[in-house]
């Protein structure tokens, strides 16, 4: 009894001391982390590969979502409407886009084959606050995928705020879409649009 | 013959009668994106396109994907991209990258050999990196500008000057000369599936990413055809 304690408390040392070790991670040492855990579990869940999204989603979820900055893809993705979103209204814009995003990403994953990763060199100096992270998913057959992080550093740790797949931008490519829906129908306009969508989508009809 | 013609007549009217019902129900979009002055038009063109991935392309994409091991697939890629490496190479040329168009021409050489009439990329293996390249991007790289957004069905979202690359791309292209006809569209048609079948996992992204997919893939392209024309390194966009 007084052994498993100890054994459990020894975990809990050694991950408090290895949490800020992470948290000073380069970020191309981040993105190469966070990616091989999270295609190590692909590649053994059937249910993933076989297209079972909200698997996915609950992968991305507790793996990816932490190291994304969501207030900051939702700015870039609204682009210049954004300051005319009050506090509130871009918090409700984050969720939202946040929920919508996350299950483009996973759907993504679904679609992962086993294949290859390339994790390009960094280019980077010491002291930089941005880092784009280049990779590279191989295929058989076809000229490999580019696949680019933009990360951040937000108080000491790297967080990612684009992902940009064969040069389309996750995050810029809605600023017409969304551009489109506030000048239909305002801010409040725009999170009902992202609203809705997430909401079909969560109950997909016949299923 | 004469009651054929009567039928395909009369089908011809009624198609013309959808095509109009539906330009004019897509007729309302203000189309206030200056990239796409023909907005109206390229929706309809996009609904046609649609319906036919639907309902023919995507299907025998699928039943391809299914059917055909993935060494088999990757060989079909593969030696559509070996009849392809000569073309990229001249582009290349044309864009004044010589060295780029001596790694397509190795590329060629060593596929069309050791890699056995290209089913084999060993090329890759060697570290001879494959290019992306058509006359759409070395006329960009020319000066010339996009032009309008057009959607062509089974084609899919080509701007004016990526369809005049897109025409003569197809004009020189090495399947074209392939003699019987038969073979030729036998190729022509097998090249169609397996690049279909190559997409096939990002529709449901597409589909459920997309606030409005006509616009997602607008949208897409453009940043895509940015990405091509810089070779994966464009000018990154301001806040």
């Amino acid at each position: 009894m007084i052994r498993k304690f100890a054994i459990a408390l020894l975990g809990c040392l050694a991950l408090s001391l290895f949490a800020p070790a992470f948290a000073q991670e380069a970020p191309d040492v981040l993105v190469h982390r966070v990616t091989e855990e999270v295609l190590e579990i692909v590649r053994k869940d059937k249910e993933i590969q076989n297209g079972n999204t909200q698997k996915a989603i609950d992968l991305v979820e507790v793996r990816v979502l932490p190291h994304f900055n969501f207030a900051r893809m939702t700015a870039l993705a609204v682009g210049k409407d954004w300051r005319k979103a009050s506090p509130q209204q871009q918090q409700q814009l984050t969720q939202e886009f946040k929920t919508l995003l996350v299950r483009t990403y996973s759907n993504a994953l679904t679609g992962y084959r086993n294949q290859k990763m390339v994790y390009k060199p960094l280019k980077m100096n010491p002291g930089d606050g941005d880092a784009l992270v280049r990779t590279e998913v191989v295929q058989p057959g076809n000229k490999p995928v580019q696949i680019d992080y933009s990360l951040e550093k937000v108080e000491a740790v790297w967080k990612v705020y684009d992902v940009v797949v064969a040069g389309i931008s996750l995050v810029t490519n809605y600023r017409d879409q969304f551009g489109q829906e506030v000048r239909n129908g305002g801010i409040d306009g725009l999170i009902a649009a992202i609203a809705g969508k997430n909401k079909s989508l969560s109950t997909p009809p016949g299923k | 013959m004469q009651l054929n013609g009567k039928r395909s007549a009369r089908a011809g009217r009624r198609l013309s009668l959808c095509l109009a019902a539906l330009a004019l129900s897509t007729a309302v979009w203000a189309g206030d994106n200056p990239r796409d002055p023909y907005e109206g038009f390229n929706r309809t063109m996009f609904a046609v396109h649609e319906t036919l991935d639907r309902s023919l392309l995507k299907p025998v994409a699928r039943g391809y994907d299914r059917a055909l091991p993935l060494p088999v697939k990757a060989g079909v890629g593969n030696f559509f991209g070996n009849v392809g490496d000569a073309w990229t190479g001249a582009n290349n040329l044309l864009q004044g990258k010589a060295g780029d168009a001596g790694v397509d021409l190795a590329r060629l050489l060593v596929n069309s050999t050791l890699g056995i009439f290209g089913l084999f990329d060993v090329a890759s293996e060697l570290g001879l990196e494959k290019h992306d390249e058509d006359f759409g991007q070395t006329l960009a790289v020319w000066g010339v500008g996009d032009g309008a957004y057009l959607f062509w069905p089974l084609i899919g979202p080509r701007s004016v000057r990526d369809t005049a690359g897109f025409v003569t791309d197809a004009w020189v292209d090495p399947v074209g000369w392939v003699d019987p006809v038969r073979v030729r569209n036998t190729f022509r048609g097998v090249r169609i599936v397996d690049v279909r079948a190559s997409l096939l996992p990002s529709d449901k992204v597409v589909d459920e990413a997309a606030l409005d997919k006509y616009s997602y893939i607008r949208d897409a392209y453009f940043q895509r055809r940015q990405n091509q024309i810089h070779d994966g390194r464009p000018p990154r966009l301001d806040d």
